[in-house]
């Protein structure tokens, strides 16, 4: 289901990354930066709530306080945007969807703003690498042996300030994608779950705006990694007819591949908005890239459906950002 | 593309893990530590004067500990990663599941956080273990009457 906006300006963003996203070639385009993995707090639950609240703050100190706040993470009962909102005294609204949380708080938002109920949001998206490894997989110290294909749970937040208030970019149009199950199993190559949700909301998009994929300077996916993005190019191929050329991945751009200890490159729903909010956006500012779309992937991933033998489900959603 | 298409696309396009090397590195590690407990248990016989069956309690415990204490100062994680097998298998693997678990939980609670989760890793390889233990001593008592 596509939508398209007249009325959605971004007007703002903040990012906070942790100590492996600050190593990476992206390290000097985020707001701020912590060298703990606590961030000052005392558990790391806490310390993800508490870099969400940060960036909120420092959006409402530079934009104003938004009508509505929009928040997702990757924990159980969405503990960090929770705790994060119940200190923010803002109309909010929970979401999940994994990784494509961020789009997803964004498409709402948009909505919302385009049809004149609210005028400005705040759409937030965290995850914390050792708060996801406790509750995916083993004890943080533990640190088992994964294969090449695992990803590396991003550590960091970012946020967004969504308004009416016109801004050198827009929110152009939006595409909901289905939940697609390819009957993948494993757990730890999310690339291959998530690929074909994410070109089948691609081909949707496409299709549904009557648009060529050279349409965009950039097509930018969440987190399908190193193998993934492979994968998801051979089914545009395969499946769609469609050879990329324009495209990446902000996987396999938040951290230095061959240098960080990532295999197959980072995760989590901060993926996308820490590439996208500090180096797509400055990129987009300059002039250098003017239209850009953004899918988010999120693999549908419950520890306790994948004991039950059951695989694991995908979605993507996609949104399209352009310079005016 | 169909399930099934799709899922021998991925298995062509999953790279290989190199089985050798790791299982190469798995032995040579997991043999030094054995090597080095061979060692200890000769040097408890020789200082304590005490027999090999005694001295191999002794042997186990001080490579528990020296696990544990590495896994409590937080380089274990970073050595199991590069050693892989060698490092898991042996007795240092369930020491450091124990005590990663107890790290992970401690901030919830004595009995709802360590209590509850310390276990959460090693607790299959205590129940598979006694079980087998259990089986094996049944076919030792049916075949040989319990003494060998």
């Amino acid at each position: 289901m596509t939508t398209k906006y007249n009325n959605v300006y971004l007007n703002n963003t903040y990012t906070i990354a942790g100590i492996n996203e600050a190593k990476g070639p992206l390290g000097k385009y985020y707001d701020k930066v912590y060298q703990d993995f606590y961030f000052g707090a005392k558990s790391f639950e806490k310390a993800e709530s508490k870099i969400i609240e940060e960036a909120v703050n420092a959006l409402i100190i530079q934009s104003g306080k938004p009508d509505l706040f929009i928040s997702g993470d990757l924990l159980n009962q969405l503990v960090a945007s929770n705790y994060a909102a119940s200190k923010l005294s803002l109309p909010y609204l929970g979401i999940y969807s994994a990784c494509a949380s961020s789009v997803q708080g964004l498409i709402i938002a948009s909505n919302f703003i385009e049809h004149n109920i609210i005028n400005s949001c705040i759409c937030s998206a965290s995850s914390h690498n050792n708060t996801a490894e406790r509750q995916f997989r083993y004890p943080v110290e533990y640190g088992g042996i994964k294969p090449k294909t695992a990803t590396f749970t991003t550590t960091g937040v970012g946020a967004a300030y969504l308004s009416n208030k016109k801004s050198c970019i827009k929110i152009e149009s939006a595409t909901i994608g289905e939940v697609v199950d390819m009957g993948i199993k494993d757990v730890y190559d999310m690339g291959s779950v998530m690929a074909p949700a994410c070109a089948k909301t691609l081909y949707t998009h496409l299709l549904e705006t009557h648009r060529d994929y050279s349409y965009y300077d950039l097509i930018l996916s969440g987190d399908l990694g190193r193998y993934g993005k492979d994968i998801f190019k051979i089914l545009m191929k395969k499946d769609y007819n469609i050879n990329l050329t324009n495209y990446d991945d902000s996987a396999c751009m938040i951290y230095d591949l061959d240098k960080q200890n990532v295999y197959a490159g980072g995760s989590g729903p901060a993926c996308l908005p820490l590439v996208t909010y500090s180096y797509i956006l400055e990129k987009m500012q300059k002039k250098e890239i003017n239209k850009v779309l953004l899918l988010a992937t999120g693999a549908l991933m419950s520890p306790t459906m994948v004991n039950l033998k059951l695989s694991i489900p995908a979605i993507c959603h996609a949104i399209s950002l352009e310079v005016i | 593309m169909e399930k099934g298409k799709y899922q021998e696309l991925v298995k062509k396009r999953t790279p290989k893990e190199d089985r050798i090397k790791n299982s190469i590195k798995a032995f040579l590690i997991g043999g030094s530590i054995g090597a080095l407990a061979e060692l200890l248990v000769n040097i408890y016989m020789n200082i304590f004067e005490i027999p090999r069956v005694e001295a191999n309690p002794y042997m186990i415990i001080t490579i528990i500990f020296v696990a544990c204490l590495f896994t409590g100062i937080g380089f274990f994680d970073s050595l199991v990663k590069w050693a892989g097998g060698g490092l898991i298998i042996p007795i240092t693997g369930f020491a450091h599941s124990v005590m990663s678990s107890t790290m992970e939980y401690r901030k919830e609670g004595l009995v709802t956080g360590i209590g509850a989760n310390m276990f959460k890793l090693a607790g299959t390889v205590i129940a598979f273990g006694i079980i087998s233990a259990y089986v094996l001593a049944l076919i030792r008592i049916c075949l040989f009457g319990g003494t060998i």
